[in-house]
């Protein structure tokens, strides 16, 4: 039987490193793809805490988090697509459009 | 068998994860998530989680993911990306948040198994019936919510996305 802390341990560790790639990666697919793996992250604790605490409630939030998810990702997508095509960069060094 | 299992998909999801910041090329990122995704299915199995192990691949792994190769091939990337310039800061920021959950961990007591839901009663009701009982009775209207949030989703991507037509 593998701890609690083994599995929490992971999830801190994945959502560490989509941490760091949100922060140092200039492309905006790259950033997407982290904010996946701290979504992973966040799921695994969920089941972990479902499995050990004997509720299954857990399992239902992760149901509700892949929604989310997959909002965000529509939703993310498109908006990467309306700039590319008017601004002809995914770089967020080049999108500062806002920032003053 | 378990503790063997659960070493083999952690290294795994930490280490495809680990490339999917660092490789260059966004089609390998991508490729390389494909690989997490999976070898995260494979810990909710470990957890006793098989119908969410199950949403996981369906989800994930068949439409976020080829969701994300498809615009990737649209967008025809060629100019490689290099790394923000801030990143030190962020490899610092990392390393922080990493060492406070550490903490956290190592000085909490977890109590377990405390709910109805043992692993025996799961095996005999049946993981996914256990989850549709929960989600349809206690957690039915986040669930209608949650269908709406679907909605609002895909209007908003046909929208954003669609080519203004000039009169």
């Amino acid at each position: 039987m593998v701890p609690l802390s083994y599995y929490l341990t992971l999830g801190a560790v994945l959502f560490g490193i989509g941490i760091v790639g949100v922060l140092i990666r200039k492309n905006i697919i790259i950033i997407l793809l982290s904010i996946e793996l701290m979504l992973n992250a966040t799921n695994i604790n969920f089941v972990a805490f479902s499995h050990y605490l004997q509720d299954v409630t857990g399992q239902v939030f992760v149901f509700f988090v892949m929604t989310v998810a997959a909002a965000e990702v529509a939703i993310g997508l498109a908006i990467i697509i309306a700039l590319y095509r008017n601004r002809s960069t995914i770089n967020v060094e080049d999108i500062s459009l806002m920032k003053w | 068998m378990a503790p063997i299992l659960f070493f083999y998909f952690g290294g795994v999801i930490v280490g495809t994860a680990t490339l999917v910041v660092t490789l260059r090329n966004p089609i390998y990122s991508a490729i390389s998530l494909l690989v997490t995704f999976f070898h995260v299915a494979g810990i909710f199995v470990l957890l006793n989680a098989e119908f969410i192990a199950a949403v996981q691949i369906l989800v994930y792994a068949g439409a976020i993911l080829v969701l994300y190769l498809f615009v990737v091939m649209l967008l025809n990337l060629k100019r490689e990306e290099r790394y923000h310039r801030q990143y030190l800061l962020g490899a610092f920021l990392g390393v922080v948040i990493l060492t406070e959950l550490a903490l956290i961990f190592f000085r909490t007591t977890f109590r377990a198994g405390i709910g109805p839901y043992t692993t025996a009663h799961l095996q005999s009701v049946g993981n996914t019936e256990a989850v549709g009982m929960a989600l349809f009775t206690t957690y039915l209207l986040p669930f209608e919510v949650a269908s709406l949030i679907l909605l609002v989703a895909m209007i908003g991507a046909i929208i954003l996305a669609k080519r203004v037509v000039p009169r």
